[in-house]
């Protein structure tokens, strides 16, 4: 297990325990985290599972591809630390790992 | 209008209307041509390929040779392959006209593709729509304040024809008064002619360019002023769309005309149909009114408003255990998908709570997925907010006519009568 903290945009906090090798996209939807939808159930294909990695985290969430780099390239919401959760995988080195939540998913 | 019709299916040889799916043989069916989805008798065709012949190869029709994928899974595998599965030269099943040709970003690869519809992309960012949230209420409102109790009218004329209009009109910054040259436009492009709408080409083609003429005067209005929030500005002052050649703007605008029109005032249509024929789902939403945003959702996927897209093999490729060709067309029946067993249970039903109700693929997915279905969603969201604090039964009381078309599944006129609280 590894604990994450999804912050939503208004900034509440949700700290939950996930399971390692199970995508961050899966953990806040199995937890019940609002503000991620995840639409396409994990095929980084919709970009509705967008957060924001705070900056001290981004070395260690793993580099993204070339289809998650296309899908963010189109949402208007893009940020320097902005990932698709579906395509982050939960390791122990993410134990504390802390991601913000867009107001808006789209 | 009907007569038409009639005619059409008389003499085409290629319509399925009245053949019986299961006995037919399967290399003869043809989900393209516009009659069975007019006749709304395509569910047993789709059915059966799913089944037998989940990617299936039509050799002869009146649009050539095409495959058609039928399984949720296999679309999803061809709408996030865009490299193999081309969106060039038209995501339309009839190969384009040389003189017809309009370029938009929905039928464009990278990177052009995303260089455009990142311009335009910004006007329906849930952020901006919060700010007309208030504005569509209010429309939604005074349209629906304005509908007879007991008393027949076609609910596609004046609610779902309406509502989508003035919502163009406000995303456009159109004049208000000048709104319904839009619908009629966006219904003109999709026409096939001789099919209810259009009479023939040539008419087709003078609302084109009526179309293109009327947005030509507002480009160059908007070029003058400062950039505002609204599509033809943001076109008009855009890095990479600013110096777009007539025919492009055209293209971007009728995708987004037709992309904002037929689509949601077909599942605003879709949804009071639904609500009709399950009627234990009406009388759950009418328990709790929670159930509007999934119902949404399922709407969307109950009605799937556009019934495909197709895509162009760039190269040889294989496709459950199908060897699909280099130029081959490809078309994603969503249709079908969204009425798979093996990927979405109890998929026939209509059911406002259904778990995980937003994995539908009306919306596709991959770099191109609907750009306006935040939009979409909020229009239908607060219109059913708006009539169920009214109206105790939007009741259907007379059959629904659908549009001549494999394409756009949608309805001319559906008559209904309110009943109040």
């Amino acid at each position: 297990m590894a604990q994450i903290t999804f912050i939503e945009h208004d900034g509440t906090e949700h700290s939950v325990d996930a399971k390692l090798g199970s995508s961050l996209m899966l953990a806040a939807v199995s937890n019940g985290i609002p503000g991620i939808d995840a639409d396409c159930g994990g095929s980084c294909s919709c970009a509705t599972c967008h957060v924001f990695v705070h900056s001290e985290w981004q070395d260690r969430v793993g580099e993204m591809n070339l289809t998650e780099e296309a899908m963010l390239s189109l949402s208007p919401d893009r940020k320097e630390n902005s990932r698709l959760s579906c395509q982050i995988q939960v390791t122990e080195e993410l134990d504390g790992l802390i991601v913000e939540t867009p107001e808006f998913q789209f | 209008m009907s007569e038409v019709i009639a005619q059409e299916h008389k003499q085409s040889k290629w319509s399925m209307v009245g053949k019986d799916p299961y006995s037919m043989p399967i290399e003869e069916i043809d989900l393209s041509h516009p009659g069975i989805w007019q006749a709304n008798q395509f569910l047993p065709f789709l059915e059966r390929l799913r089944k037998e012949d989940p990617v299936h190869f039509c050799r002869e029709s009146a649009v050539g040779p095409y495959w058609s994928v039928m399984k949720y899974k296999d679309i999803m595998e061809v709408d996030t392959t865009p490299d193999i599965y081309s969106s060039e030269p038209t995501i339309g099943i009839v190969d384009t006209f040389e003189e017809f040709t309009l370029p938009s970003f929905i039928a464009m690869d990278r990177p052009k593709h995303d260089e455009q519809r990142r311009i335009a992309q910004p006007v329906v960012a849930p952020v901006n729509l919060k700010n007309l949230e208030e504005l569509i209420r209010k429309r939604v409102c005074r349209i629906l304040d304005n509908l007879p109790l007991e008393k027949e009218f076609d609910w596609v004329k004046n609610v779902s024809v309406e509502l989508t209009t003035q919502m163009l009109a406000t995303l456009f910054d159109f004049p208000f008064k000048d709104r319904y040259k839009l619908t009629y436009w966006s219904d003109m492009a999709t026409a096939i002619p001789g099919g209810g709408l259009a009479k023939s080409q040539a008419e087709r083609w003078e609302a084109i360019e009526e179309c293109l003429a009327y947005f030509t005067r507002l480009w160059n209005k908007r070029i003058k002023e400062d950039p505002g929030f609204d599509l033809v500005s943001m076109l008009a002052h855009g890095e990479a769309t600013r110096q777009m050649p007539p025919e492009e703007y055209l293209g971007n605008i009728i995708l987004l005309i037709v992309g904002g029109n037929d689509t949601t005032r077909n599942s605003i249509t879709g949804g009071v149909v639904a609500l009709n024929e399950f009627p234990e789902q009406y009388e759950k939403l009418r328990a709790n009114h929670e159930h509007i945003p999934n119902m949404v959702s399922e709407i969307i996927r109950w009605q799937t408003p556009l019934a495909y897209m197709r895509r162009t093999a760039t190269k040889d490729t294989e496709l459950r255990g199908k060897e699909i060709k280099a130029g081959d067309k490809v078309v994603m029946w969503y249709v079908s998908g969204n009425r798979d067993e093996e990927t979405i249970v109890r998929a026939d039903e209509f059911i406002i709570d259904r778990p995980n109700a937003r994995k539908h693929l009306s919306f596709g997915f991959g770099i191109h997925r609907c750009m306006g279905n935040r939009l979409a969603e909020m229009q239908l969201r607060i219109l059913w907010e708006e009539v169920m604090n009214r109206f105790h039964t939007v009741e259907v009381v007379g059959a629904p006519e659908r549009v001549y078309s494999s394409f756009i599944k949608g309805y001319t006129r559906l008559p209904v009568k309110l009943h109040s609280l």
